[in-house]
């Protein structure tokens, strides 16, 4: 083949002990989609952030177009063309989307003046382009983690650049609006922009890219055309041992009901949500993106006020917009924000991980480090976070890493109600299926489970019903047994009937 | 496999609208409490909007606002700059000794050396700050002292008096122009410009980028360090423009010129919904606050409040400010989060 447009060869990088990559290779070809898949902490987003300049590879050489180059930082690689979309959103909170995704770039006028209306005019061609009528004028503090994705790849497609990064864009989003992001990834690759991909979703690294690189543990595995590869073999090569059943969901004893919601509205956000979620059961709150979903689990839960309605825990009425009451009920949210929400990203793994309970944690009103560990310990090893030392600080994980902590986190507040907003955003294989074992077990011991989740396969595998929301009503409430993709699909686009 | 997405709602350009309201009630919030206090003022004491006292605020509201600007674009970064006090100080000092080493200096070279002057501190503050990678905050303490240090040392209990400065440049001072002083014109057209960079040139947005999420700034590829030199040097020029106008309009100098004025003018900036951590407000507001400080220190007295409760007062005033920005940050927050986020 060709001279590879962009290639890393012998690259190594350390984090103090931590051994991010070791030798590891990669080749972009201009015109080719490549998939890179791993286990969280595989060392993935450290490669991404090498190709962005961001970090300098401690070894190892990167080539473009055949000549060795030096990526001193964000900038050089900008200048040579690499546009990279970070696992984690890096939006300006204060500035507009306009703005955010343009920073650095604005289109100018005369006297180098900012062009505002061409720069807004640009903004709303590129975020139709995606799907996604954002409102370029609003601020992007605010904005849910699809329509931050969706800012951020709106940002890497206007660099026209010739190589496109692009670190778990998919993540937070769902059908429509990957399908609309592969639409646009393959028109430009196939006008020659090499696309780097990185998504836990084999279906989505099938669907879009033409060669899958494996790594594990910091390590270049494999590189194959897609075409010779099967889940199961990516998968196998991924983990280094085989993978069992995805969604081990137990039937469960189905008992008295927990959460109960009546009439639950929210002008502008959702209307008259009513239902109940027993204990034992895992109840999956479907829909489109922007339905509503993450809105009424954070309005249940107290961190968003509501208009009318009402939240019944264990046949008790909670205050509205009372999360610390919510708490005492015996109610948990794993939210769908890790960064803004979930963790404190300076502080520790064990903090982090005992935050809600520290209370509990305590002797005469003294917290003592080694029942923090402890506890911290305990569901850091079910879950198998991947951190050198509990010690560290949440920030130096990788991102997948970080989601578990956030479970790790409210799983051991004993919750009687959990609720779960995409519980395995950016978590690999291994440990999914970890989770949903996880979240199969509580609802056997009695906890009634709300997860709200974008992932169908998920809302399938786990829930005992699904209710389905459409433009900020329940369309419908479907029983395990006649919960298919079909009857989901139709009640979230508004063509099913209540069943 | 996933889902689809809702259609867009019909809802256009909501946020816009919300963000642009805040930002309107933030600075008519401003103007109102202005409007009240000097309306009841004046009802008392009809006399407060005489010619000469109308002038008199104006020049005092003068250099604070060159100041807030100057300080308003450092905390735009996320940044505070405490030397601007000193800075000031020395510059007017400075200022007065030029004219007594050589009487006939024209007075624009005099004010730009002033302004250059104070852009070299500035460029010490930004120098240090990202040498040391050490906050601002500590930097800038230090500097306030060392600055006023060479002040007393250079000054050695001297005192430079109106009569060794050319009656042209103390002119400068006291001249108007239809009823409203040269300087005050002056300090609006710094204002206008500062104002207008920031909108509409690239380095002024990035300045926003830095104080509303440095490492993302930084991930951008956007060059932080020099930027926020640029911001310190720039508050240093205008502490420094400052110094020169103050020494116009006082005529009697020492090394105390200037003392305590660094937290006058945080009052300012704050008052004026600038956000202390950065990424947010305009220098418009910040020049508002500044007018508005001003005022207070000129009515409450004329009503007779007593000097505690004068001071009292400032403090709550920016408690109010700052609670008025929670609040109205929280409702945008909120219903930016509850609306459809889509157009
Ligand atoms: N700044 C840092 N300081 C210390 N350790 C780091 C830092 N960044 C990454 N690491 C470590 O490097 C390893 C690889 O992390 P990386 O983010 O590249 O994983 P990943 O493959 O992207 O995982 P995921 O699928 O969860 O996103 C992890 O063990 C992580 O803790
Ligand atoms: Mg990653």
């Amino acid at each position: 083949m060709a001279t590879p447009l962009l290639a890393l060869s012998g690259v190594s990088k350390s984090f103090g002990a931590v051994a991010a990559l070791r030798d590891v290779r990669l080749e972009l070809y201009s015109g080719e989609a490549h998939a890179l898949v791993g286990e969280n902490g595989a060392g993935k987003s450290t490669l991404v952030k090498i190709l962005a300049g961001v970090h300098a590879p401690d070894q190892g050489t990167l080539t473009l177009d055949g000549r060795p180059v030096t990526l001193g930082n964000p900038a050089d690689a900008r200048a040579a063309g690499i546009a990279v979309i970070y696992q984690e959103p890096t939006l300006f909170p204060d500035l507009s989307v306009a703005e955010n995704i343009f920073m650095g770039r604005q289109p100018l006028r005369s006297l180098r003046r900012i062009a505002s209306a061409e720069m807004r005019a640009r903004a709303i061609e590129l975020c139709e382009r995606l799907g996604v009528p954002l409102d370029p004028d609003r601020p992007a503090r605010g904005l849910s983690i699809a329509d931050q994705q969706i800012v951020e790849i709106a940002k890497a497609l206007s660099l026209d650049a010739r190589v496109l990064v692009m670190d778990e864009p998919t993540a937070a989003l769902s059908g429509v609006e990957v399908e609309r992001l592969f639409t646009v990834a393959r028109s430009l690759r196939d006008s020659g922009t090499a696309v780097l991909f990185i998504s836990h979703r084999f279906d989505e690294v099938f669907a879009l890219c033409q060669r899958v690189t494996v790594m594990r543990d910091g390590r270049w595995v494999s590189t194959d055309p897609a075409a010779d590869l099967s889940v199961d073999e990516v998968v196998r090569r991924m983990v280094g041992r085989e993978v069992t059943s995805l969604f081990p969901k137990e039937p469960a004893t189905v008992g008295e009901p927990r959460l109960e919601v009546r009439g639950l509205t929210r002008h502008g956000s959702f209307a008259d949500v009513s239902f109940t979620v027993r204990g034992g059961e895992i109840v999956a709150l479907a829909g489109l993106v922007g339905a509503g979903r993450s809105e009424v689990s954070r309005a249940i839960f107290g961190v968003d006020p509501y208009d009318a309605g009402q939240v019944c825990v264990d046949g008790k009425r909670l205050p509205r917009g009372d999360t610390a009451a919510a708490i005492e009920a015996g109610l948990a949210l794993v939210p769908e924000d890790r960064r803004q929400q979930g963790l404190v990203m300076e502080l520790s793994v064990e903090r982090n991980a005992t935050l809600p309970r520290r209370w509990a944690l305590t002797r005469m009103g003294l917290l003592f480090g080694g029942a923090e560990r402890r506890a911290a310990g305990t569901w850091a090893e079910r879950l198998q976070v991947k951190a050198a030392r509990l010690s560290d600080a949440v920030s130096t994980l990788s991102g997948g890493n970080q989601q578990k902590v956030v479970l790790a986190k409210w799983l051991a507040t004993h919750p009687r109600v959990l609720i779960v907003d995409e519980p395995t955003r950016g978590i690999d294989v291994g440990t999914k299926s970890e989770v949903h074992r996880l979240l199969s077990r509580l609802a056997g011991d009695g906890v009634a489970v709300l997860m709200v989740s974008s992932e169908l396969p998920e809302v399938l595998g786990m829930a005992d019903r699904v209710l389905v929301m459409h433009e900020g009503r329940l369309a419908a409430d479907i029983p395990r047994d006649r919960a298919d993709e079909e009857s989901v699909m139709l009640a979230a686009t508004g063509q099913g009937g209540r069943s | 496999m996933t889902m689809l997405k809702t259609p867009p709602a019909a809802r256009v350009g909501g946020g816009a609208r919300l963000a642009r309201r805040a930002f309107v009630v933030r600075e008519m919030g401003i103007l109102l409490a202005l409007a009240l206090l000097i309306g009841i003022t004046a009802a008392t004491n009809p006399r407060f909007l005489g010619a000469q006292s109308v002038k008199d605020l104006l020049l005092g509201s003068t250099i604070l606002a060159i100041l807030a600007v100057g300080q308003a674009i450092v905390i735009i970064t996320r940044n505070v700059d405490l030397s601007v006090g000193s800075v000031l100080g020395l510059s007017a000092f400075a200022t007065g000794s030029l004219f007594v080493a050589a009487p006939g200096l024209p007075i624009p070279l005099v004010i730009l050396i002033g302004t250059v002057l104070g852009a070299a501190c500035g460029a010490i503050n930004g120098g240090l700050i990202a040498a040391a990678r050490v906050p601002a905050l500590v930097v800038t303490l230090g500097t306030l002292y060392v600055f006023r240090g060479v002040d007393y040392m250079w000054a050695t209990s001297r005192q430079i008096n109106a009569a060794d400065m050319p009656p042209g440049f103390l002119g400068m001072g006291t001249a108007t122009v239809l009823g409203v002083p040269v300087l005050t014109l002056f300090a609006v057209a710094v204002l206008l410009v500062v104002g207008y960079y920031l909108r509409s040139y690239r380095s002024g947005r990035e300045l926003y980028a830095i104080g509303s999420d440095p490492a993302a700034a930084r991930l951008l590829g956007i060059p932080v360090g020099r930027r926020v030199f640029a911001a310190f040097v720039a508050s240093g020029a205008l502490a420094g423009l400052a110094g020169v106008l103050y020494a116009a309009r006082f005529g009697t100098l020492d090394a105390n010129a200037g003392t305590g004025l660094e937290l006058n003018v945080v009052a300012a900036v704050v008052v004026g919904g600038v956000a202390i951590f950065g990424g947010s407000g305009s220098v418009y507001g910040a020049a508002l606050g500044a007018v508005l400080l001003t005022t207070i220190g000129a009515a409450l007295p004329t009503l007779g409040v007593n000097p505690f409760w004068q001071r009292a007062a400032v403090g709550a005033l920016i408690l109010a400010a700052i609670g008025l920005d929670r609040a109205l940050a929280a409702r945008l927050g909120r219903s930016l989060r509850g609306r459809n986020t889509h157009v």
